[in-house]
């Protein structure tokens, strides 16, 4: 079968979430691409929705639509010159109106999971949960006459357990997208000591015709983004229960967030991160982890406290924050949830005394934004930490502490095995995370 | 002419776009309504009342796309009571409606129909993403051509000069003198208030200006700095007779004199014959300058249709100021700068001041009186006492309708 036979039947499951909303939008603009480069008329492809959530399904609808539209408005000049052989459609408008019909009208919305069994390609995107992900492939392997290929988004879960559980020996593929898929440019590609290599081509094919870049992972719970994200996250933990007796909780889970945004030069601070990610996700990915790397310490009671108290984060799907650990007010964090009190903390009842007590940030310090921008910012960061370490005040301490940390569990990654290298954990984090810099550097040495 | 006919009481608001600090694509942002309001009142102000005002004209090009509003003449009476039941019309000519309206203010005065003619040039552009608009902006051209033309549709035409321009003269070059172009017109709009660059802050203006074009996402050999930008403005002027400069109060001096004009079209329906020439652009100056009598050299100031670096470069070859193939080194050499021989945009030009299509002809009168009478504040240039004339040239789509004036001050 060729890359476009494959392409010809497509289920996404979960493609109501957040990241099988966005696998969906790019596997349907691909589809329709191939029918159009061709110089055909989109045709009979079908690419099954599915989703539990009859109502997240309507919701996808105007997602979608969204989102190709801006899709057609960026590549006005390739779609013009893909429909130039259509005499109706004469302006923009009406070429990106037809673009948004043509991508649209091979999506199959249903709640049914008998409809993937048709597919030649399988996506699976649900919740991060084994046992939930391995009943549902056994399901349609078993049922489907059309060997399908599997490709699990799984962000946490080895592939080869999956593919044991569900019997799909060479038929199962780790590809892993980051949040969100629209956007994000990296693919963690994890393969196991079976994958066809049929499979591992079209992989690489489909996501180069994607424009995405592949960073291959060994197939070890949570991989390479995980891996480096949930340690980072509880060594903030960590230190945010040290600062606790001084800063008081709300304080703390402040100060350790403004440490590793504006002192790291990220994008956003770590809690900020889990929040963005989704508490649930984090503690189910932290579960993955803990249990089959058998490490107590891969754990928080923090995130067990916040998901009893239902404070869950994630996102909205017009892709605006839910209340997660902070509130927050255009993308800022304006209140810090307190588990003993069940209540949200302004920030502004406590900022100026933290950020008195951490003391100032570097007078060379540049927004991420600033720093990101620039292509050629590693001389400059060099001098901004070096500035950082002379600075000696107790958040360029916590700083230091916390880039030491994350280069640690850079090294550590690799040393487990778990990436064949340090450029290819400092990739991840650059294009995954966009981060400015990788955590594998020489700024304190 | 029979009658003298002066220009007065000119007046712009902000050419509102990127750029500008206080634009934000995300909020509401002052209708149509607004910019005629602004720029009539100001001018009715400047001419002591609405009463002294006999007569409107608005030009603009394509309100009813970009904000689905047509049957502009009839603002008027929004602009001030005073002017309930008086004559007012919309003109529109694409890109050189705001010179439309100005001449048929001329003409008004010269039939003694009116004494005092307020012309009001406007259009709001920023209402869709420029995708869009680059649909209406294509109905300044042959619509039979749309289909096969490119996305954005004059940037293509105007990119398909650039490359014929390329072939026949050399790329290297050319390219230079865009940046240079490109480079004069933010200097020019950082003296210029009202102006979409002025807060233009960009240190190395020729680098960003010769970033290579990507065919991909815009034309093949034009890149967005060789392109105006999409702008929201009004401009206004009123059109006067020796009676009506009276009787609203105004100084001969500070007025000016339109002493010729020239109205010239051309087959909207043809490519043009050679795209490495302006050829209604040199018609339509030429009639202009002979009716007046003068030469390109007399000509202190002009302000010049830049809507692309390669129409700037194109028109003063047109204008005979360079040969043809030389336009690229007269401009690199400084000449159409503020300080150079022949000043050209000195507020930036379409595309440093910014081009909100249906207004660019009234903003470039305005421009010329207020340099022939010293109003001109920062941009403020030097008039000759032996030079004391001002060119406007203003062109409606891709070179088919251009109108040429000149005024004496």
């Amino acid at each position: 079968m060729t890359y476009e036979e494959k392409l010809n039947n497509v289920t996404v499951l979960g493609a109501a979430g957040k990241m099988g909303s966005g696998i969906l939008l790019l596997t349907a603009i691909e589809m329709t691409d191939i029918f159009l480069k061709a110089g055909k008329e989109p045709g009979s492809m079908i690419l099954n929705a599915i989703d539990v959530s009859a109502a997240a399904l309507y919701g996808l609808r105007d997602y979608l639509r969204d989102q190709i539209r801006k899709i057609a408005e960026k590549k006005i000049v390739i779609l013009r010159n893909l429909y130039s052989k259509n005499p109706f459609l004469i302006e923009n408008s009406e070429i990106i109106e037809h673009y948004i019909y043509d991508v649209m009208k091979h999506i199959v919305f249903t709640t049914r999971l008998e409809s993937s069994y048709q597919s030649t390609i399988i996506f699976e995107a649900v919740v991060e949960d084994p046992e939930i992900k391995i009943n549902l492939l056994r399901q349609i392997a078993g049922n489907s006459n059309r060997d399908p290929w599997f490709f699990t988004n799984t962000s946490s879960v080895p592939v080869s357990e999956l593919e044991k559980g569900a019997d799909l020996a060479g038929r199962i593929i780790g590809f892993h997208f980051y949040n969100p898929p629209a956007v994000q440019n990296l693919v963690e590609l994890i393969t196991t000591d079976k994958t066809d290599k049929e499979l591992v081509d079209f992989a690489k094919l489909y996501a180069k015709s994607l424009s995405k870049k592949i960073i291959p992972a060994n197939d070890y719970p949570g991989f390479i983004g995980n891996g480096h994200f949930m340690r980072d996250l509880l060594f903030g933990f960590r230190m945010a229960e040290k600062l606790s007796d001084e800063f008081a909780f709300a304080g703390s889970i402040y100060a350790v967030n403004r440490i590793s945004q504006d002192f790291l030069i990220r994008p956003m601070g770590i809690f900020q991160l889990m929040d963005y990610v989704g508490i649930d996700v984090c503690m189910k990915i932290l579960e993955v982890m803990r249990s089959r790397l058998k490490d107590d310490q891969l754990h928080s009671e923090l995130i067990d406290k916040l998901i009893s108290a239902r404070v869950n984060g994630g996102q909205n799907s017009d892709g605006s924050q839910k209340p997660g650990i902070f509130t927050y007010e255009k993308g800022k964090p304006v209140s810090v949830f307190d588990h003993d009190i069940l209540k949200y903390i302004p920030v502004d009842s406590f900022r100026k005394v933290i950020d008195l007590r951490l003391g100032n940030l570097p007078s060379s310090w540049k927004s991420w934004k600033e720093v990101v921008n620039n292509k050629n910012n590693q001389d400059y960061l060099k001098d901004y930490f070096s500035e950082l370490k002379r600075s000696g005040t107790p958040g360029a301490k916590l700083a230091i502490e916390f880039l030491a940390n994350s280069k640690k569990t850079g090294l550590d990654l690799v040393k487990w095995g778990v990436a064949d290298n340090i450029d290819n954990v400092n990739t991840v984090l650059l294009t995954g995370f966009y981060h400015a810099y990788g955590p594998v550097n020489d700024y304190l040495d | 002419m029979k009658r003298k006919v002066f220009l007065t009481a000119g007046y712009n608001t902000v050419s509102l776009g990127t750029g500008r600090k206080e634009f934000n694509p995300k909020k509401v942002r002052p209708g149509i309504d607004y910019y005629l309001k602004e720029a009539g009142q100001a001018t009715i102000k400047m001419l002591g009342g609405a009463d002294n005002v006999d007569e409107g004209v608005t030009g603009n090009f394509m309100a009813g796309s970009f904000v689905k509003q047509a049957h502009l003449g009839a603002f008027l009476t929004a602009i001030d009571y005073k002017l309930r039941y008086k004559p007012s019309q919309r003109v529109e000519g694409a890109c050189a409606s705001g010179g439309l309206a100005i001449l048929s203010g001329i003409k008004s005065v010269l039939t003694e129909t009116s004494n005092v003619v307020l012309a009001i040039g406007v259009e709001v552009q920023n209402s869709v993403k420029a995708v869009y608009g680059a649909d209406y902006l294509g109905y300044a051209g042959w619509f039979g051509d749309r289909k096969a033309g490119h996305a954005y549709f004059f940037p293509g035409l105007f990119s398909n000069r650039a490359g014929a321009y390329f072939g026949k003269f050399g790329r290297e070059k050319t390219r230079e003198a865009f940046a240079v172009w490109y480079k004069n017109a933010i200097e020019n709009a950082r003296l210029c208030p009202t102006a979409q660059e002025y807060h233009n802050t960009c240190k190395d203006l020729i680098s960003i200006a010769l970033s290579e074009p990507d065919p991909n996402v815009f034309t093949e050999y034009l890149n967005s700095y060789d392109c105006s930008k999409v702008s929201d403005g009004a401009s206004s002027v009123a059109i006067c007779s020796e009676a009506g400069l009276q009787k609203a109060g105004i100084d001969r001096s500070d007025a000016v004199e339109v002493i010729s004009w020239a109205l010239v079209t051309d087959d909207i329906t043809k490519t043009p014959d050679d795209l490495t020439k302006l050829n209604t652009i040199e018609v339509a100056a030429g009639r202009a300058l002979k009716s007046a009598g003068l030469k390109i050299s007399d000509i202190s100031t002009i302000e010049l249709h830049d809507c692309f670096t390669i129409a700037g470069l194109l028109s003063i070859e047109a204008l005979g100021l360079a040969s043809h193939g030389e336009g690229p080194e007269f401009v690199i050499q400084g000449n159409t700068s503020r300080n150079g021989s022949i000043p050209v945009n000195t507020t930036g030009g379409l595309i440093g001041w910014g081009h909100p299509t249906g207004a660019t002809g009234v903003h470039q009168a305005v421009t010329i009186w207020e340099q022939l009478t010293g109003k001109a504040g920062s941009s403020q240039i030097k008039i000759p006492e032996n030079k004391p004339f001002g060119m406007t040239i203003n062109m409606g789509g891709d070179d088919k309708t251009v109108v040429a004036i000149i005024y004496k001050r």
